[in-house]
């Protein structure tokens, strides 16, 4: 079976975004959430249980603690407090844990133990997926069901002291508060001292129901130091002072039974980092000091819970709900003082939380033992109370009780682990399977040569024996991995029907791989390998920028990267440029090449002024390249380094000063966009062009960014929906003339002229509707984008006879660097959401998706277009489109499906979620805009064979 | 058949590393508290100087360069004030390209003309020995199969060499290590120090190892 080269690109394309689209299935998971959009409240708990009649007794129990004390210390180590070395570091602690009336455990946080997932596991009791994040694009603020939430709800007054992470989780939920930024990791004093400075006049007043401190130092001395740091012990006695002030403080109050927990929301590494879920990472000490606690005889080994236990046990003590989507069991230690009716209130309380959210999490959820087992726990506690309220006080009814008691127990634990089974854990069964396409897809070195087909041997393939066998193998790994105990993946709930098509699918296309490695390999030795400096520089870069991706720094800071890939092609083609047109013709042989092309018959008559002149234009086309980047790199200083400097234009829009210099700016961009883009199109798309690109600075100025000549003084700024629906009429028609032609060309007349005029029509309705969603002050990115294409075009690929392979890479590079020029990192935090509202009344999910898409990526997309344009107007080698697609295809791929990997590899890193996961939805999106455009390649080539033959 | 030229080149180059390696040792022993990090301007000045002089008397004394159609004392005159100026306007050159990559515009201007100073001492001055001043060589030198000479081969490599050391020593810059010679300009005035010395190593060893496949039109 044949197959164009650039359909089997493709091809390959579509596969590898369905692989890409399996592994993020398996690196996000779905979170847990119940069903209700609302929040749980006072109103809809559940009833007392009662057999016989109706159970309509909504009594609560007293909350045990009228105060609540949560001292966090960022890092703290399960063996700092409750170790050997516990009595050194923390003596007074240690002495509560073992004399006072407190309860100590050992808490799990579940990996990432990074701090803002884990602030945020505490408050909500569910462990978080990175789904979240993404979901809450607009607002960092934590919008789930949390204990915070409903503390506020409930009218109690909280104060907090600490890391700012929790003012920005929860905005206006605190009474008072002093937020201390995490920035300065050599810092390990002042932001604790932030914290303690307001602690004496906080303890001497009792305006507050629950004080919320979060400390700091620790985390930092770890992250400079280490664990074993002589750091370490000041650090800790400082945090045992603290604690000791705090519980005589709240002791000498009396009154009210308090409650004071220590805790850590993750521990340390023996490298003092954090992130994994190693042993030292994963428990930290929790520490409940109560007088409603039995006094304690002696150090006993502490009993090890789950962090979000801390979640349902802190709601229950203070008579709140349960956040709904809380996934941790009451810790029943704390509720043994109370007596045994509130103890079963509570635990059902609890059981009842967990249930409702089993039932909106689980398919088959009656099946589940613990739900089960729940309804059974239930019926007993409503024949207890029966008996209990008949007022029977015998021996029997004590040992009922305990049994109920316990019965709710192994409910609570059933059904919670049942929960957190489906949580925080990669799906690594869907994340091999995707990965295993992508690298699959790679394996396959045809179409480099620049062929115009692919011989796809599917017959041969089919039925060979090592077809079956690799069927078979992957039908029986399936099976295992599905029938193993612990298997909770995406694959298992498919239906069998659809894992065996997929597992025959994938099993012949490798074979029809390899098959074809196999046929090419003998091949591959011959040809000599004479590169020159810019294939050189072209393939290192590539290589250079895929491993780069490693590490984390080089992540954040990626459009430094390309802004040096770029200077650097910049230099060489400067040098290449020296070369071709400056070189001394005396050299003795005829092998040199000519020096200006004079196969134009028109070169030959044109005066030898213009040739002159067009050599120094050549010559300056790379270094004003250099200039533009370098100033359009401070138009939008993007990436974690600059962060803290203020944005070069955007602001003051208020200052008319500034704003005259952006109208003319923006006046002048838009004039050239139109001289630069109108002089290969139609005269119908002329006009229609210079319609819009007035309708764009109308536009502007109605949202009230420019100025307008004739506007009066007082006019209010609207939102501008009439002007910009204006401009996409203009653009629609514009890109309809262009459809039109091409139509024209591949159906009536093979006419290339029409053809690459009716390209460059489409190409140029991208262009005004890219004018209209970029900022005012982006314009100037555009239109330098315009600039370098005309002028690249004009100058050096065609006259120093590029190939399709390194015109295409270079597109594609400075497609990558006008991508951070437009003020993008990889970062989520910089995509502009408001394009989604250009012309749009009111939010509309798929427009506003797709504008704010289309201007996230316009760089890329403008340089893969004009790509189109170009190679298709390159009369002389008809595979070129062909193989230029095929080369951006690789291009892609090959960083994509590398990141895969490492981002598997370090799916524990401290940065994973912070760094990783957001590059790693930077990258699929662009996979799968540029599968969308090696698409459109792929119709573009068909015309072109079409209309050749 | 190029043994006695390979040698000159090896002796040459050996003449150039060691002073490198004395400018690098003298102001240590001589300053109080210097080291490549904390005073690094100095090195590099230092270095430079010791490279700009030793290169200068070396190729004079070995004669490599191209001899002059004239022997006139204002033609020599001329040559010499056409060096220092291609001199002097290298260095702009490489400023200018050091700014383009991304360096502080204003900020550490000095530091950025000390690594241009260093990088012309190292590239174009060997030029101006080898070649002289004169553009149309230098173009040929660095074409494609433009090398006339075992002395124009051995410009090439390492002229690429100490470009190449420059260009990788920024890599280093961005991470968040916070090491002593991730400071501007240091990791990048290392590289090009690194890959210089490699260059003098390298270039004698590959002209040796292939001097069966070296043929020059013009020889
Ligand atoms: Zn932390
Ligand atoms: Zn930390």
């Amino acid at each position: 079976m044949k197959v164009r080269s650039s359909v089997f690109a493709s091809f390959i394309l579509i596969f590898e975004v369905v692989g890409i689209a399996l592994f993020l299935r398996g690196f996000f998971p779905v979170p847990v959430k119940s069903s209700f959009s609302s929040k749980s409240s006072l109103s809809d708990q559940p009833k007392e249980p009662l057999a016989g009649s109706a159970p309509n007794s909504s009594r609560l129990p007293q909350p045990l603690f009228k105060r609540v004390v949560i001292m966090l210390v960022d890092a703290l180590r399960e063996d700092f407090v409750l170790g050997p070395s516990g009595r050194m570091y923390m003596p007074y602690t240690r002495h509560l844990v073992e004399k006072g009336s407190s309860q100590s455990f050992v808490a799990k946080a579940r990996p990432p133990t990074v701090t803002m997932p884990r602030i945020k596991a505490l408050t909500t009791g569910s462990i978080p997926g990175f789904i979240d994040v993404v979901m809450n694009l607009n607002s960092p603020a934590l919008l789930e069901d949390n204990l915070i939430w409903q503390a506020k709800t409930a009218g109690k007054r909280i104060v907090f002291y600490g890391d700012d992470t929790w003012v920005r989780l929860f905005p206006k939920h605190f009474m008072e508060y002093d937020g201390t930024t995490s920035f300065f990791v050599s810092d390990y004093t002042e932001v604790d001292n932030n914290v303690t400075r307001h602690l004496d006049s906080t303890l001497k007043r009792d305006d507050w129901d629950m004080l919320i401190l979060h400390y700091l130092g620790l985390d930092h001395i770890g992250h400079i130091s280490g664990p074993h740091s002589s750091l370490i012990q000041p650090k800790l006695l400082e945090m045992d002072d603290i604690l000791k002030k705090i519980h005589s403080a709240l002791e000498a109050e009396g009154s009210l039974p308090y409650l004071l927990v220590l805790c850590g929301d993750h521990g340390m590494s023996e490298t003092g980092s954090h992130g994994g879920s190693s042993e030292p990472e994963v428990n930290t000490p929790l520490v409940l000091i109560s007088p409603a606690f039995k006094r304690k005889v002696g150090m006993e080994k502490p009993a090890v819970v789950e962090q979000v236990d801390l979640t349902p046990t802190l709601a229950l003590g203070l008579g709140l709900p349960i956040s709904q989507n809380s996934v941790g069991r009451v810790i029943p230690g704390v509720l043994e003082e109370t007596s045994l009716r509130d103890q079963l209130r509570f635990l059902h309380l609890n059981g009842h939380q967990l249930s409702c959210l089993l039932k909106d999490s689980v398919a088959d959820y009656e099946k589940d033992p613990g739900f089960e087992q729940f309804r059974v726990a239930e019926k007993a506690h409503g024949n207890w109370m029966k008996l209990y309220l008949e007022g029977n006080t015998s021996e029997v009814l004590t040992n009922m009780g305990k049994k109920v008691l316990k019965q709710y127990l192994e409910a609570l634990a059933a059904m919670s682990s049942a929960l957190s089974k489906q949580l925080g854990k990669y799906d690594m069964y869907s994340m091999v399977a995707g990965m295993l396409l992508l690298i699959l897809l790679l394996a396959m070195p045809e179409a480099l040569s620049g062929a115009a087909s692919v011989d796809l041997p599917v017959l041969s393939a089919l039925l060979s024996l090592p077809f079956y066998l690799l069927c078979l193998l992957l039908a029986s790994v399936h099976v295992l991995v599905c029938t193993s105990a612990e298997s909770s993946c995406y694959f298992c709930s498919l239906s069998w029907g659809l894992v065996f098509a997929a597992v025959a699918f994938s099993s012949a296309m490798f074979c029809i791989l390899v098959s074809i490695a196999t046929r090419r390999l003998p091949l591959g030795g011959d040809g000599e390998w004479s590169l020159s400096e810019l294939d050189v520089l072209l393939l290192a870069g590539t290589v250079g920028h895929t491993l780069s991706l490693a590490a984390s720094s080089f992540v954040e800071e990626e459009h430094q990267t390309w802004y040096f890939l770029l200077n650097t092609l910049c230099l060489v083609v400067f040098q290449d440029v020296c070369r071709k047109y400056f070189r001394e013709q005396r050299g003795p042989g005829g092998d040199e090449e000519p020096i200006l092309p004079s196969k134009d018959c028109r070169s030959s008559a044109r005066p030898a002024a213009g040739i002159y002149s067009e050599r120094w234009l050549a010559l300056a086309t790379p270094p004003f390249t250099c200039c533009a980047a370098g100033l359009l790199r401070s138009l939008n200083q993007t990436g974690v380094q600059w962060a803290h400097l203020p944005m070069s234009d955007t602001g003051s829009t208020g200052c008319s000063e500034h704003k005259l210099v952006l109208s003319l700016l923006s006046a002048f961009c838009l004039v050239l966009i139109y001289l630069l883009v109108q002089r290969r199109c139609s005269w119908v798309s002329k006009v229609a062009l210079a319609l819009g690109l007035l309708g764009v600075y109308s536009y502007r100025a109605a949202v009230g960014n420019v100025l307008f000549p004739w506007q009066h003084a007082g006019r209010t700024t609207s939102k501008g929906t009439v002007e910009a629906r204006f401009v996409y009429v203009f653009v629609l028609g514009i890109l309809f003339t262009g459809t039109k032609d091409l139509l024209r060309s591949q159906i009536i007349t093979a006419d290339a002229k029409l053809k690459s005029r009716g390209l460059w029509e489409i190409y140029s309705g991208l262009v005004l509707l890219a004018s209209l969603l970029f900022r005012a002050h982006n314009l100037p990115v555009l239109c330098c984008c315009l600039l370098i294409q005309t002028l690249m075009a004009q100058f050096i690929w065609k006259r120093l006879h590029y190939d399709a392979a390194q015109t295409t890479i270079m597109h594609y590079w400075f497609g990558q660097a006008f991508f951070y020029f437009q003020g993008n990192s990889n970062n989520i935090g910089t995509v502009d959401i408001s394009v989604g509202f250009v012309g749009l009344e009111s939010y509309v999910e798929a427009p506003a998706i797709f504008l704010t898409a289309l201007s996230t990526y316009a760089g890329p997309l403008l340089w893969a277009c004009h790509l189109v344009c170009y190679l298709s107007s390159e009369r002389d080698s008809p595979v070129a489109l062909g193989h230029g697609c095929y080369c951006l295809a690789l291009l892609r791929s090959v960083p994509a499906a590398a990141y895969i990997v490492l981002v598997t590899v370090l799916r524990y890193h401290l940065f994973i979620w912070s760094v990783f996961s957001p590059k790693l939805l930077y990258e699929s999106m662009h996979l799968l805009l540029t599968a969308a455009v090696c698409l459109f390649f792929n119709t573009m080539e068909q015309s072109h064979g079409s209309s050749k033959s | 058949m190029w043994d006695h030229e390979i040698k000159a080149m090896a002796s040459t180059h050996a003449i150039i590393a060691s002073s490198v390696f004395m400018a690098t040792v003298l102001p240590a022993v001589l300053v109080p508290g210097f080291s490549v990090y904390g005073a690094h301007l100095l090195w590099l000045y230092s270095v430079s100087g010791a490279v700009t002089v030793v290169s200068v008397a070396v190729f004079w004394l070995l004669g490599i360069t191209p001899p002059t159609k004239k022997h006139t004392l204002g033609y020599k005159l001329s040559r010499v004030v056409r060096s220092c100026l291609y001199f002097f306007l290298s260095c702009l050159f490489f400023h200018t390209v050091v700014v383009l990559y991304g360096a502080p515009l204003i900020e550490s201007a000095l530091e950025t003309f000390s690594l241009s100073v260093l990088l012309t001492s190292l590239t174009t001055l060997r030029c101006l020995c080898v070649l002289g001043p004169n553009v149309q060589a230098w173009i040929r030198v660095f074409s494609r199969h433009g090398a006339m000479s075992v002395w124009d081969t051995c410009l090439q490599i390492t002229v690429a060499c100490t470009l190449v050391g420059a260009w990788l020593g920024a890599f280093p810059i961005p991470l968040d290590w916070d090491r002593p010679w991730q400071v501007w300009p240091v990791s990048c005035s290392l590289g090009a120090m690194i890959g210089y010395l490699t260059g003098l190593v390298a270039a004698p060893a590959w002209i040796h190892y292939h001097r069966k496949q070296l043929t020059y039109k013009c020889k």
